[in-house]
């Protein structure tokens, strides 16, 4: 993590195609046996879902996923029309039906896959800004800007870098060149690989991931000062050494997804690697207490924050807490026991495992934390002195651009660093083995599905595609940088308090039933 | 400190096939044959083999109960020919507010006795109608929780059901002089209930309520008339649900009972007094429909020396006989805000029926003002019910309930009791909140949408435009 931004450069992007032979797609290109291999598909569609070879003569199964569907029919190059044969067929994907929710919906899905293979904005005609979920950052949109007030910059020049230490205390001053950094995914819960396939990333574009609690794997130690070390309840693995490695520590007071409930390893996924490095016992199930049983006061958590800075002279201190009704007050109590990040979870985030009742009940969603902190913090003249960092169901480049908007001056992204490396939301990330697509899983044979450099270059590819969003949405509102938009809540809408005839002009939020 | 309440579950497999939420398609003319990479050899849950056992015994079709949704099979075959659907059986399951999901993890629930746990974040919609429109709170920081769930804090659940003085007196030798009224305690704020409109009338069901009433603690309203047999053994657990005059009929049930309902109507009062004159420490709920007067009635009925007082709201957890119900959670706030203002909420105790379908309508419906709440079609669900409506209509029933040995329904009733008891420990718990008891009324401890929409939303976007 650099202290001067402009030496950072973009990282490359490569694309990087699925892990799996058949990637999903919102159509499915059929090619029947009438097809006579001219060739001429491949010749003429440009996004290419028709391969062919030099020296090899026989026809490929189309790249269904690259195809743009019916929308092509007016281009002169729309295979369907154009093969003599009449070999070709475009239809809906069927399958899409059973994909996501309605957070997470299938296209916003299959964007984000998208994004992670080419590092650009889906040429696909798919809705990945926007999910189903009637509410929140889906019925937030952004005003329509004033053409006059656009600005031309490239996206190298715009600045997307937010600063983590603005107390003005002796501590150094720490710069992420995006807004985000990702959210601690624990050892034990998360592969391996995709632990380090993320810190990799995090140093590529300069920002942070964090450890989560499940101890300091020595893999990651290339990468310290692109990490977070975490401090959660159970104190798993934190070890002096480990604040010492790292440039930010974070206090995991709750998590947004089960506020008030300690972290819950299942036995199954406690295997010899992950119970040397959490100083256990293997196959026993792991429970983290809720709260810090040493902290029942301000006092007593400042006391735990001057302990950490203690240790470390150098380390910036996150306090990550949840969202209750006076999540302000806690907020601003972090600030005064000398915080630099104040890190709100809101109740729609993700996590491994967490009881669905917890997931759905308790807490209240981020898009109404933002403010409210913000707010507050400002009120107490604060807010120019501390970083606000919110999560929890921040899912796309919009909605990371409306959560600054709101008040926030930067995000923590989980979940979407999991789909980028194909995770289907299929939310058993938890039983038995794990999961089955290699993810969240500490088994010997699917916790080594992914390789490190596949995990890294999808997730670059993602971030540069949501950068190249951000960009094109500030220069839009004439800024070149993302700190302008911290708290523009001016520049927002929100389609239910508009009438009639001004929502129109928006674009709708989708609205469909989804079987989940 | 005293024992633990604690409930022992068993696994209850069901009985039949459960309906499942996927079916796998196979475009089978396209198979390469056995290719040696078949994806069904490689599947990380082994639905493939399992479903082979199922269909050499002769099952239903191919549906995947327990496709986890990897989406391996579809990425990985070699040739492609996999894909997925929704199996439209499950689409028919319920109905809008008896959702297929909720229909399926009340079936795990009462399968496994265990709570509903998952990865990944929440998947629902941002907000609902009726308690979908409300969020817990939860402690942070300062305020400490607590652990029940993992049995290293003692998180009380019971709720009694009796009646309560205000206040003691005593006479000038000091002597108590209030005549204290007895005590009964449910340990969890969950009664039962015969559904009304669903289920076969078949004695295997009320009897796999009330065994699990009896081993639970609880209690099970019940037609009176159908108290007979074995049910007769249970009937310390029994609240039979008398009509205005039929209760002349039961004496010995009567007697035999703790409490007793009967409809609220003109001389209900009168009613009290005359059971009380069969049996002296006689329990008297009595039941009300959840109308537009349910308030109205709450404190008429407060000189009438009951001990609670039972409103029946919808299949839908609605109010009933109104042009415009409004949800449990509105009209359950009326009632409770209704005899706070009286000043007399400690005196008596409510409880809601219908619509109680998940364990966090329970604790949305004490913290708005119940005591607790009675279950009706989910019990029938525990018992693998469909709620396809069929019996309505006099027809055979899908889920084979009147064939449920009684044993088994006890076991899924308890599983599923279990599975509710604890995930409300977890809501207790992560509020740091010790007594169910205490969690009444605590509007405190919630957000409701419109709210936090005014609060947080309204100085930033104005006027809300779009109702609900």
């Amino acid at each position: 993590m650099s202290d001067n931004t402009t030496a950072w450069k973009l990282p490359e992007i490569v694309e990087t195609p699925s892990r799996f032979r058949n990637t999903i797609g919102k159509f499915v290109v059929k090619r029947n046996s009438k097809c006579i291999s001219c060739g001429l598909c491949a010749e003429i569609c440009p996004y290419g879902v028709h391969l062919r070879y030099e020296n090899y003569d026989k026809s490929q199964r189309p790249v269904s996923h690259k195809c743009i569907g019916f929308k092509c029919k007016e281009n002169s190059f729309y295979c369907v029309k154009n093969c003599p044969q009449g070999a070709l067929s475009v239809k809906e994907n069927p399958l899409l039906e059973t994909l996501g929710d309605y957070r997470w919906t299938a296209e916003m899905l299959l964007g984000h896959f998208a994004m992670a293979e080419t590092g650009e904005v889906p040429k696909v005609d798919l809705e990945h800004n926007l999910g189903a979920s009637g509410g929140g950052f889906d019925k937030i949109r952004f005003k329509h800007p004033d053409p006059a007030k656009a600005v031309t910059l490239s996206d190298e020049e715009m600045d997307t870098s937010i600063e983590l230490n603005k107390t003005g205390d002796d501590r150094p001053k720490r710069t992420i060149s995006i807004p985000c950094y990702g959210g601690g995914m624990s050892f034990g819960s998360t592969a391996l690989p995709v632990i380090i396939g993320r810190a990799r990333a995090a140093k590529r574009l300069n920002t942070l991931t964090c450890t989560g609690e499940g101890g300091y794997p020595p893999d990651l130690l290339p990468y310290k000062e692109h990490v977070i070390t975490q401090v959660a309840t159970g104190l798993f693995g934190v070890r002096e050494e480990t604040i010492k490695y790292c440039p930010v520590m974070e206090f995991k007071y709750a998590q947004g997804a089960k506020p008030g409930l300690g972290g819950h390893l299942l036995g199954e996924k406690v295997t010899e690697a992950v119970a040397a490095m959490r100083e256990t016992v293997v196959g026993s199930s792991l429970f983290s207490p809720f709260p810090f049983h040493s902290v029942y006061s301000v006092e007593d958590h400042k006391k735990h924050v001057d302990w950490m800075k203690e240790i470390n002279n150098e380390v910036l201190v996150s306090v990550k807490v949840s969202t209750p009704t006076d999540v302000d007050m806690v907020a601003v109590g972090a600030y005064y026991a000398g915080a630099h990040i104040v890190h709100i979870d809101g109740s729609y985030g993700g996590t491994g495992a967490a009881p669905d009742i917890a997931k759905k009940n308790i807490a209240m969603p981020i898009e109404y934390a933002i403010p409210k902190v913000h707010n507050f913090l400002k009120n107490e003249g604060a807010r120019d002195k501390v970083t606000l960092i919110a999560s929890g169901g921040i899912r796309s480049a919009m909605d990371v651009a409306k959560a600054i908007a709101l008040g926030a001056d930067g995000v923590v992204i989980g979940t979407a660093e999991i789909v980028a490396v194909e995770c289907v939301r299929c939310s058993n990330c938890e039983s038995g083995r794990g999961c089955a697509r290699g993810i969240a899983s500490t088994d010997p044979e699917l916790g080594f599905m992914t390789t490190e450099e596949y995990c890294e270059q999808r997730i670059v590819n993602m971030y540069m595609a949501w950068r190249k969003q951000w960009c094109d949405l500030l220069r839009s509102l004439g800024m070149t940088s993302i700190r302008e938009l911290v708290g523009r809540s001016d520049l927002l809408v929100h389609l239910d308090y508009l009438d009639e005839q001004e929502r129109a002009t928006y674009q709708p939020a989708p609205s469909y039933k989804v079987i989940i | 400190m005293p024992k633990k309440y604690h409930i022992a579950t068993k696994p209850a497999p069901p009985r039949l096939h459960p309906v499942g939420k996927y079916a796998t398609v196979e475009f089978r003319e396209d198979c390469a044959g056995s290719c040696r990479k078949c994806v069904k050899k490689k599947c990380v849950y082994n639905i493939f083999a399992d479903n082979y056992y199922h269909m050499s015994q002769m099952g239903d079709p191919e549906y995947l109960y327990t496709c986890n949704s990897c989406f391996r099979c579809v990425q990985e075959c070699t040739k492609g020919i996999f894909s997925r659907v929704v199996n439209p059986e499950y689409r028919f399951l319920g109905d809008d507010y008896w959702t297929p999901s909720i229909i399926h993890r009340t079936w795990y629930q009462a399968h496994t006795g265990s709570i509903p746990v998952s990865g990944a974040g929440y998947r629902g919609p941002f907000v609902g109608e009726g308690f979908d429109s409300m969020w817990t709170d939860m402690s942070e920081i300062v305020r400490p929780t607590r652990d029940g769930i993992h049995g290293r804090e003692y998180i009380n659940t019971m709720i009694e059901l009796s009646r309560r003085p205000m206040g003691l007196t005593f006479d000038k030798d000091m002597n108590l002089a209030t005549d204290v009224p007895p005590i009964l305690e449910a340990p969890f704020p969950m009664l039962f209930r015969e559904h009304g409109e669903f289920g076969v009338d078949t004695d295997n069901v009320r009897l796999a309520m009330a065994r699990a009433a009896s081993s639970l603690g609880t209690f099970m309203f019940i037609d009176p008339g159908k108290v007979k047999g074995e049910l007769k053994d249970h009937a310390a657990h029994l609240i039979p649900e008398f009509t205005a005059e039929n209760w002349k009929n039961y004496p010995d049930l009567v007697k035999a009972c703790q409490m007793v309902q009967i409809p609220y109507g003109p001389g209900v009062k009168d009613t009290v007094n005359q059971l009380r004159d069969i049996k002296k420490d006689l329990f008297i709920a009595v039941a009300a429909p959840l109308d537009g007067d349910a308030a109205k009635t709450a404190v008429d009925l407060l000189d009438a020396g009951i001990d609670t007082i039972h409103f029946i709201a919808s299949h839908h957890g609605k109010e009933v006989n109104v042009a415009n119900p409004r949800y449990l959670r509105d009209a359950i706030r009326d009632v409770h805000v209704a005899l706070v203002e009286n000043a007399a909420r400690l005196t008596v105790n409510l409880l809601f029926s219908g619509g109680i379908a998940m364990a966090e309508h329970v604790v949305k419906s004490v913290i708005c003002g119940a005591d607790g709440v009675v279950l009706d079609a989910t019990l029938l669900l525990a018992l693998e019910c469909r709620l396809c409506g069929r019996c309505k209509d006099g027809l055979s029933c899908t889920g084979k309930l009147e064939a449920a040995d009684p044993d088994f329904g006890k076991n899924r009733i308890t599983n599923l009791m279990a599975a509710w008891r604890n995930q409300i420990l977890e809501i207790l718990g992560a509020m740091g909140i010790r007594e169910a008891r205490r969690l009444r009324g605590e509007v405190g401890r919630s957000m409701w949408f419109e709210n936090l929409e005014k609060e947080n939303f309204g100085p930033l976007f104005g006027e809300r435009k779009v109702i609900g």
